[in-house]
């Protein structure tokens, strides 16, 4: 017993943070690659998040299958995020930081309310995979099967985000044109196609978290908007435009919010804003980010 | 998927029908043609009864709001096709509250003040109609007041002119855990909602749950709005409680339910919602909400029993490509159709004959009979008890819940009038 609480059920309060965390650092992934590597804040990653979670209904409904569906949608979302790269991000690249940031904050009440229109406000039905129901005994307690599976995907797509930013001749060419875009520029790279692709994928990543939350955390317009709030903090927390500082802070916002949720569940929410308050209060870039990059 | 998306742009808000102008239109220019001497008579005798109707059309009800506004209509449309009152034909004046306590009093002043408005009829939070209520009673208009609460029928609230057609909290909780506590077991788990409204559904359930002598072995509160309850779940399932008691609304029950689900804990214990929402159970799936058992005004297939079910049906089916009405949206229809019903038994529109009136009143709308109890003007109906089905038992995409029992119309599950501070 500790604070009243028997050893397994805070065993198992820890790993339920464990994996809360690891939906919040594929809620985050999207938004941290597309600040790093462009520096523009992403207003919209929340609303890209929600087209993905209505894209996977609209898919599932075709295709039948979940499975082809989280194949199918991120391409659909990063097909819009090409588009809105292209045509509404580009012309505002070298203007500073807020322009790109009015632009997408206004693109998220657009794509919300299309998607309201469209599809109603009352949100859509979108189950977890039969073989994914019901839960696992983990040997401490209980816990979903879908969560553990969203568990593994994350650990996925961090690992292939990884190598291909790190190991690939195409991940340098991304790295350099994020440290120097002008000698890339003259080694002679078309720099904006870097930037689009990259534009691409955080916004297809934004859409796989969305299709992955759906089966949790349903499907409605406005899910998007507090998951910018998740996002951020943890994006903030770990360090802007880090991968690894993405994945140590989601799992450390998540195991803090869980542990609040057990000894003082009205403080649930606020204690991640209170997680970040104090990272910054110490280390003003984040936990793993590079000093006097917002400057 | 294409059929539903169509249905859902070609449903337009429901606004003033044009038939129903073109009555009005009618009217006044008899009124006119009848010459000056008799203008002014005529005039008082022909104008339009004006329901304002504030409701959160935009905001997570949305599309539960412009379901009470549709379901409102239909009841004036009724109104005035059997004539009105004398003529005088209604109009209902619709306004968005964004489901914010200041904005529906703002909306409510102007309905008042500047529509010159005889009633008010609306609301879909706990809060908000509290602030609609505190408007119209200082200026002596009758509000009907169409969603839960409990605060609504205390002393401190409650004025002549204030009305709930809603159900109530108490009586909610109060119905589904006198059929579930003797089925399913003692051990009780609550989680709840950290607002008035979820705080009056577990204090509903306990006070039904002391008759049979329930334990409550967690009581789990959460932030309004949260997004993920994982955090929440497993000291409910360390407790081991043969019932758990979801004491949220809207998307937080959905949420909530879902992830409950994932978690097993439906093989382990029985899941009960007092407000279990047909639309919200709709947008959820038929997998998260199996087998859960819940509290509900109305549910459509009450039409295999009920005359006035029916009836209420297929005039919603009529305009609505066959689509029935969902349990909020009845309380639009029931609560300005009830009003009217008062203002046709008083013959005018003035408050205080109204007021008699509605106190004296028995009307069946939607779900069988119902009145006004008088020290607190509270609507005593009676409370549906649902189970959700699987979805290999749905007959169509609508047949979503089971009536399992009934909670006749009675005062008796209601908190009495000493209780709520009326005097006598």
């Amino acid at each position: 017993m500790i604070g009243g609480f028997p050893i397994e059920l805070l065993a198992l309060q820890l790993f339920t943070g464990l994996a809360l965390g690891s939906v919040f650092v594929l809620l985050a992934v999207g938004l941290s690659l597309i600040f790093g590597l462009l520096t523009v804040v992403n207003f919209a990653h929340g609303a890209f998040y929600m087209l993905g979670a209505y894209a996977g209904v609209f898919f599932i409904g075709y295709l039948g299958n979940f499975w082809l569906t989280l194949a199918v949608v991120p391409f659909a979302v990063g097909a819009v995020g090409l588009g809105v790269e292209r045509w509404l991000v580009r012309p505002l690249y070298g203007r500073g930081i807020d322009y790109p940031l009015m632009l997408t904050f206004g693109l998220a009440y657009i794509l919300v309310e299309v998607v309201r229109i469209l599809f109603g406000a009352e949100g859509m039905p979108f189950d977890a995979p039969d073989a994914l129901m019901g839960a696992v005994n983990i040997g401490v307690g209980y816990f979903p099967a879908y969560r553990l599976f969203v568990i593994a995907a994350t650990a996925v797509l961090v690992v292939a985000l990884w190598l291909f930013l790190e190991k690939t001749s195409y991940g340098l060419v991304i790295r350099a044109g994020a440290r120097d875009s002008e000698i890339v520029r003259v080694l002679g790279i078309d720099i904006s196609l870097v930037w689009l692709v990259v534009f691409g994928l955080g916004t297809a990543v934004a859409g796989l978290a969305g299709v992955l939350s759906a089966p949790m955390r349903s499907v409605f317009p406005d899910m998007g908007t507090t998951v910018l709030v998740e996002a951020f903090v943890v994006t903030v927390v770990g360090g802007m435009g880090s991968l690894a500082g993405a994945v140590v802070a989601g799992l450390l916002v998540g195991v803090v919010v869980s542990m609040t949720s057990l000894f003082a569940p009205a403080m649930a929410e606020v204690s991640m804003f209170a997680l970040m308050a104090l990272v910054l209060l110490v280390r003003p870039q984040g936990l793993f980010g590079k000093k006097g990059l917002m400057g | 998927m294409s059929d539903k998306v169509k249905s859902k742009l070609t449903r337009k808000f429901p606004g003033v029908s044009r038939r129903s102008v073109l009555k009005s239109a009618a009217v006044g220019a008899t009124a006119i043609g009848a010459g000056p001497l008799m203008f002014n008579i005529a005039k008082a005798a022909s104008e339009t009864i004006r329901i304002g109707f504030p409701v959160p059309l935009t905001g997570p009800y949305g599309s539960e709001a412009q379901e009470q506004a549709r379901c409102a209509q239909i009841a004036v449309d009724q109104f005035n096709a059997g004539g009105g009152l004398g003529g005088r034909m209604a109009e209902l004046l619709v306004r968005d509250d964004k489901l914010k306590p200041g904005e529906a009093a703002t909306r409510t002043l102007e309905l008042i003040e500047k529509d010159k408005v005889h009633f008010v009829c609306g609301s879909l939070s706990a809060s908000v109609q509290l602030s609609v209520n505190a408007v119209t009673k200082a200026r002596g208009i009758i509000y009907v007041s169409i969603s839960q609460s409990d605060a609504i029928n205390e002393a401190k609230d409650f004025s002549k002119y204030t009305f709930h057609e809603a159900m109530n909290p108490h009586m909610t909780a109060g119905a589904v855990g006198r059929y579930a506590f003797p089925k399913f077991g003692k051990r009780v788990a609550f989680l709840i909602a950290d607002y008035a409204y979820g705080h009056e559904m577990v204090r509903g359930f306990k006070q039904a749950g002391e008759a049979h002598g329930i334990e409550v072995v967690a009581e789990v509160t959460h932030p309004l709005a949260s997004k993920d309850f994982s955090p929440f779940l497993p000291q409910i399932q360390a407790a081991r409680p043969d019932v758990l008691c979801l004491c949220n609304f809207g998307y937080d029950q959905m949420n909530s339910l879902k992830q409950a689900t994932g978690f097993g804990m439906k093989q382990q214990m029985q899941v009960l919602a007092p407000a279990l929402l047909y639309n919200q159970r709709r947008a959820g799936g038929a997998g998260a909400y199996e087998g859960v058992i819940g509290g509900a005004n109305y549910h459509w297939t009450l039409e295999n029993s009920v005359a006035s079910a029916k009836a209420f049906n297929d005039a919603y089916r009529k305009e609505n490509e066959g689509a029935p009405p969902s349990d909020y949206g009845a309380y639009g229809y029931a609560g300005v159709g009830a009003l009217l019903d008062g203002v046709k038994k008083a013959g005018t529109t003035d408050s205080d004959p109204v007021i008699a009136a509605l106190e004296e009143l028995k009307y069946d709308k939607y779900k069988g009979t119902q009145y006004y109890r008088k020290c607190d003007h509270q609507s005593v109906q009676s409370v549906f008890i649902i189970e959700s089905k699987s979805k290999k038992d749905m007959a169509n995409e609508y047949d979503v819940f089971d009536i399992v029992h009934t909670d006749e119309a009675s005062e008796d599950v209601l908190r009495s009038c000493a209780e709520l501070g009326h005097e006598a």
